[in-house]
């Protein structure tokens, strides 16, 4: 394969964010919106060519006797740290970057196209333009990386460029605050991913990730058996380095800036903080997946907190009142589905393919892009419509806005895995995966996805169906005076047109062979819809559904008495089980106030005062002794002949 | 003796001094200003590229365009120059803060005697970089930190009289040190019956220092220089000598001449006694540890802007000294790279500061909000410094960060690893106080409504600037121009005599 | 009667003492000058004895001695100088007065 069109997919937001941020406040609004769209247009055309010349081209550069073949197709040396480690900046193009290849650039021209909607007429639009480029620069980057080092850079620009985006309402103080959040505790987590890498080069004195996964064992060889506080020093590694994943994919207990990064605009959100950045804890695993396969302890801790995570999330966002911030839990609860189902991916035995639950947590990751992307957008239109984010504000919203209410029900029926819905394909195999492992796992996840059904539903219900009684009394006015314009109304056509495309993605998308395209050892491998499994799964759902159905179809008091009856479990819930406040107790009251401030008070009285001391002591030393600098001369004298007589009369004594 | 293109760096600095000195109005002085600064740069540019030219010819001396003239015959005092890789990323550093410096003191009061202070500054800054006699080094380091007492005591503000004098005292102190230190070195510098000598790299090569004496004279340099590269705990004159220096000041105290602490300790104390510095590495290896966190925790709670900065260096110069501590080939690289990347934003740190402070009159973020409104193009420029500073890929602060991380990760001894790990920790930390600052002072609401009348950028501080942030951004794009400009100097010799890597 | 070197060092003891206390008694700014040139004579008449008894074949002493001459000529110069600016700023010349100089 060339080399041009890999480059340019960089290249071309890239330049886009040098563009629009340099020279963006010259333009007009439409110039630049229009001109980045056209550069996001460009990066479509070119990855979707190059995806599908690696899938379908049949070249046997790529493809080998059945085999997909992974190819680096340039890597350069960016900084050389020693003979073996250096930093490389490539382009690999394997099943599952290929994948990312197709998804990132999806989203991101939908985002692109529908913030000329929505963002229209907000300052800073050029700025916002800029960010979203160098935020799709960054993220493609991210994935096509060859070396973890390339990747960890990448992953502090996506880090960057949604911090950008966060606070792009920079006057808020929420949306700094938030911004500020998200920053910090992804860096945490980054931390650890840094020294995952440090360990890991140690070790293997390796960071490229082709020699290191084709054959881990060779590379780990001599490291298995060294230890640390117990551990295998190859578990600590991957551990660390997951924890960089948990970080970005808001994993418990890190999943608190998720929530809060909802302060971006929508659009953003949909981009950024449903369909590409957060999944890349999962695209992290995913791509250094055969080391953890060697490592069992690692990936027990990946199922493990997958699933409190899948649960905990699912749990609150059955509380919450913004849709959101629902929106939000459900995609900390759905990337859980896709942790757990690469935890639960090496140990399949016999009869499962062994790969089964990597193959199922990429299509998830696909699926999931795609209608996450489709509600998010869906949420930004209605709030677009009523300038409000509670459902509380909402309600009966079907009759004015029926695309996005179609499209948002698609959404919906499709992340309850409904089939034929998408979502219902890749959770099938997920929870396949699931039971193939333990029981346990299975009966967990499907429980959750079974509150997936409902909480979805709940919200559907609450925005499209409740009645509003604030918008019968406007409908009454309206009759009365005859003007329209108070009432919400749908969305131009820059921002439904995203919306329908996402919603026949989300519809079909389930009907993509997927394990022909992404498996773990580039076997193709066919998905069959197991029914015990399936079946079952589709009952909960309904369930749920019916359960969201009885309950907020139509306006009633049940909720609010079914909250009453366990009002400590809902409060709870609804305020996200208090972490938020645990972690400002620890920041404020302990790091800053325990540690922070002791530590500034130390150095300016301690150590400062030491040194202030020993100008204090020269200072009263001289101020003692300086009275016998009397200025008269002839105490001078005096003092001269005493010393004279004396030194003379030693000497005579030492003579004599 | 002019033959020496290195000669030219006192030379010109001269020259100016002689061209204040006859200036009449504050046009002439910026002129000259500007021009000589130029000139500077000019010159090290130009030697970088025949220094690289001469390198890819196949020299492979230690140090090129050495020279050699006596001046002090008795006691074999030379003015010994050379420079290698190290040395010339230095005297590039110290020529583009100069220049800007020049723009950040467009409108300083009494110019004349400012500028004329301020270029004796730089012309000790020049003399220590292209020195090879450690008596020499030793005078020009001198000239450098004098002329500070006067900078900030005459143009400096706040409590400027106190933190002039604790800064020169407790330099000074670390002169006294650093002078012991070198006299020591000075004894011993041949095997017993050949000439003494001052010149770096013939002790380097007679390496005749006794161990004995070693273990006494490391610490004495390495604390000596280690004073200036604010190595905890002689690190508090930092803090309020940079609150009250005027901007330029700041910048080339912060930028260039705290570096001058970290090339010392790697020139004079690893460079001439690598057995001690591999014994005694633990010590300072803890302290500038301590350094590293300490600063960074300090810096989370400051509300003064220059306060924040001046821990955030204490923080990253630190690292700077611990990177040299490894005595490893990548982690010293990473550290000349974090002097370069840390003297360049740092520079713009200070630069923006002062210009924010000239427009507000406050430093307290406490009392300040929203510039992004009303200063856009200040602020973005502080943020991408912050950036810089928090180690983005991309710009300066990262490659250098992850070469020291990665070269001090390959020790084989597990505590230095152990204290690697304690060191990283400090990326989160400075997330933490950067952001602080860019939460409070930038984003927000306006806090003050007078701040609403204030102006933007004029066009020499824009240059000055966008100036830092084009080199900041070209160590974070290439930076392996620089690791392979810097790693070259790493000649075999020191390393070897450790059997190290 | 021979003249020993005695006959010359016993005056220039006396000579030498006086001025010492002459030096250490007053308080006149003069009067301590007159003291002071008292001493220095006598040291150079010990010079150019010693060098006309012990030494007499090199001349070091007499160079001495002119150069002592020179040199209190000098500062008698320099003291007047100063004490008759101090008496124009303090209109006195006593030593014990002359304390702004001290802090």
């Amino acid at each position: 394969m060339e080399i041009t069109i890999p480059v340019l997919i960089l290249a071309i937001p890239f330049f886009m964010f040098l563009l629009l941020g340099l020279t963006g406040m010259k333009m007009s609004p439409r110039l630049a919106g229009t001109l980045g769209t056209i550069g996001m247009g460009t990066v479509l055309v070119l990855s979707y060519y190059t995806a599908f010349t690696y899938w379908f081209s049949g070249n046997p550069l790529f493809q080998a006797d059945g085999f997909r073949l992974p190819v680096e197709i340039f890597n350069m040396t960016w900084l050389q740290f020693t003979p073996a480690l250096a930093i490389k900046i490539g382009f690999l193009l394997d099943p599952i970057s290929a994948l990312m290849l197709v998804v990132i650039p999806t989203i991101s021209f939908m985002v692109h196209l529908y913030s000329m909607g929505y963002m229209h007429g907000e300052k800073g639009f050029q700025r916002y333009y800029a960010f979203l480029s160098l935020f799709s620069f960054s993220m493609l980057g991210l994935v096509v990386a060859t070396n973890i080092f390339q990747m960890y850079i990448f992953w502090e620009l996506v880090g960057a460029s949604s911090f950008l985006l966060i606070g792009f309402y920079y006057t808020l103080p929420s949306a700094v605050a938030a911004a500020k959040k998200a920053f910090i505790v992804t860096r945490f987590a980054d931390l650890g991913f840094l020294i995952g890498i440090l360990v890991l080069s140690f070790y293997t004195q390796e960071l490229d990730f082709l020699p290191m996964t084709l054959n881990p064992q060779e590379v780990f060889a001599d490291f298995g058996g060294t230890t640390f506080l117990g551990c295998s020093v190859l578990t600590w590694a991957l551990v660390l380095i997951f924890s960089g994943g948990m970080g970005k994919s808001a994993m418990l207990p890190l999943h608190i800036w998720l929530p809060d990064a909802m302060e971006g605009p929508t659009p953003v959100s949909a981009l950024i903080h449903a369909a590409t950045m957060v999944v890349a804890g999962v695209y992290l695993v995913a791509r250094l997946f055969p080391l953890y396969m060697l490592e069992d302890a690692a990936l027990t801790f990946i199922t493990v907190v997958g699933a409190l995570t899948a649960l905990y999330a699912a749990v609150v966002a059955c509380t919450q009142i913004d849709i959101k911030r629902i929106l939000a839990f459900s995609t900390i609860s759905q990337i859980a589905f896709m942790m757990v189902s690469l935890g639960v991916a090496s140990r399949g035995g016999e009869a499962i393919h062994e790969g089964l639950g990597y193959m199922a947590s990429m299509f998830h990751l696909f699926t999931h892009a795609m209608f996450k992307a489709l509600l998010f957008l869906g949420a930004g239109s209605l709030i677009h419509a009523v300038h409000s984010n509670n459902y509380t504000a909402m309600g009966g919203l079907r009759k004015y806005m029926p695309v996005t209410h179609i499209t948002f029900l698609i959404g919906c029926l499709a992340i309850a895995g409904i089939p034929p819905f998408a979502g219902f394909f890749s959770k099938d195999e997920i929870l396949v995966a699931c039971y193939a492992n333990s029981p346990l796992w299975g009966v967990w996840m499907s429980a959750v996805a079974g509150m997936t059904a409902f909480y979805m539903f709940r919200m559907y219900f609450l925005i499209f169906w409740w009645d509003n009684p604030d918008y019968a009394a406007r409908v009454k006015e309206q009759e009365a005076h005859g003007h329209h314009a108070s009432m919400p109304h749908e969305s131009p056509i820059t921002m439904t047109l995203p919306l329908v495309f996402l919603a026949i993605v989300a519809f079909c998308g389930g009907w993509i062979p997927f394990g022909h395209l992404v498996t773990f050892d580039g076997h193709e491998y066919n998905i069959h819809i197991d029914w015990s499994v399936a079946g079952p799964s589709i009952a909960i759902a309904a369930a749920g559904i019916a359960l969201a159905y009885i309950l907020y179809f139509k306006k009633n008091d049940r909720p609010a008495r079914m909250a009453d009856s366990c009002r400590w479990l809902w409060t709870a819930a609804h305020h996200r089980f208090y972490w938020d406040e645990l972690y400002l107790f620890v920041t404020r009251r302990i790091i800053f106030d325990r540690i922070c401030k002791p530590i500034a008070w130390f150095d300016r009285h301690i150590i400062d005062g030491t040194m202030d001391g020993f100008a204090y002591v020269t200072n009263c030393a001289s101020q003692a002794i300086k009275g016998l600098q009397s200025g008269k001369v002839q105490m001078y004298v005096w003092w001269y002949l005493i010393g004279a007589v004396l030194l003379g009369a030693i000497t005579a004594l030492c003579i004599l | 003796m002019f033959s020496n293109i290195l000669i030219y760096f006192v030379v010109i600095p001269i020259v100016m001094l002689l061209g204040l000195f006859l200036c009449r109005d504050i046009k002439q002085i910026r002129a000259v200003a500007v021009t000589g600064s130029v000139m500077l740069t000019a010159l090290s540019v130009w030697l970088l590229i025949d220094y690289l030219g001469l390198r890819a010819a196949g020299a492979d001396a230690p140090m090129l365009y050495t020279d050699s003239w006596s001046w002090f015959a008795p006691l074999n005092i030379h003015l010994a120059v050379g420079v290698d890789g190290i040395s010339i990323a230095m005297l590039i550093l110290t020529g583009f803060i100069l220049i800007t410096g020049s723009f950040a003191s467009w409108q300083i009061a009494q110019p004349k005697e400012f500028f004329l202070w301020l270029i004796l500054l730089s012309t000790g800054v020049y003399g220590f970089f292209i020195s090879t006699d450690l008596f020499t080094m030793f005078m020009f380091y001198e000239v450098a930190l004098i002329p500070m007492y006067l900078l900030i005591g005459v143009w400096g503000s706040g409590n400027k009289n106190y933190s002039a004098m604790k800064l020169t005292l407790m330099l000074m102190g670390g002169s006294a040190f650093l002078m012991l230190g070198l006299i020591g070195i000075y004894y011993h510098s041949a095997p017993a019956g050949q000439p003494l000598t001052w010149n770096i790299l013939e002790i380097a090569s007679n390496n005749a220092i006794p161990e004995g004496w070693q273990r006494f004279l490391f610490p004495m340099t390495f604390v000596g220089f280690g004073v200036l590269g604010a190595m905890f705990p002689f690190h508090t004159w930092s803090p309020d000598g940079h609150a009250s220096a005027p901007t330029a000041v700041s910048m080339l105290h912060a930028g260039v001449l705290m570096k001058l602490g970290g090339y010392g300790c790697f020139r004079v104390a690893i460079y001439l006694m690598p057995q001690a510095a591999h014994e005694l590495a633990w010590i300072f290896i803890i302290l500038t540890g301590i350094s590293v966190v300490y600063g960074a925790f300090s810096a989370c709670v400051q509300n003064d802007l220059k306060y924040i900065n001046a821990y955030s260096s204490v923080s990253h110069c630190g690292l700077v000294l611990f990177a040299i501590l490894m005595l490893n080939t990548t982690a010293m690289t990473g550290a000349i790279m974090q002097m370069l990347s840390h003297g360049l934003m740092t520079a713009l740190f200070f630069a923006l500061i002062g210009m924010i402070y000239g427009r507000t009159h406050t430093r307290d973020i406490r009392e300040m909000g929203g510039m992004m409104q009303i200063l856009p193009y200040l602020s973005v420029c502080y943020v991408i410094a912050g950036m810089a500073s928090l180690g983005l890929p991309g710009l300066s602060g990262f490659v250098a960060e992850m070469t020291i991380f990665v070269g001090s990760f390959e020790h084989t001894d597990l505590f230095h690893r152990v204290f690697v790990i304690v060191a990283c920790s400090s990326i989160v930390t400075t997330a933490v106080y950067i952001l602080r600052v860019v939460g409070k002072l930038l984003y927000g609401p306006v806090y003050d409504q007078h701040h609403l009348s204030l102006t933007d950028a004029t066009w020499w501080e824009r240059l000055s600037t966008s100036t830092l942030i084009v080199c900041v951004a070209c160590i974070g794009f290439f930076p392996n121009f620089f690791a392979d400009l810097i790693k070259f100097t790493f000649s075999p010799q020191i390393f070897a005599v450790l059997g190290l890597n | 009667m021979d003249i020993t070197m005695i006959w010359y060092l016993i005056p220039a003891l006396v000579m030498f003492c006086c001025g010492i206390y002459g030096f250490l008694t007053r308080r006149n700014m003069i009067a301590m000058l007159i003291s002071l040139e008292l001493m220095l004579n006598a040291v150079d008449i010990n010079f150019v004895v010693f060098n006309r008894y012990l030494f007499p074949g090199s001349s070091e002493g007499w160079i001495f001695t002119l150069f002592g001459i020179a040199i209190a000529a000098a500062e008698t110069a320099l003291a007047i100088a100063i004490i008759i600016n101090f008496y124009r700023v303090c209109k006195e010349i006593d030593v014990e007065d002359a304390t702004e100089l001290k802090h």
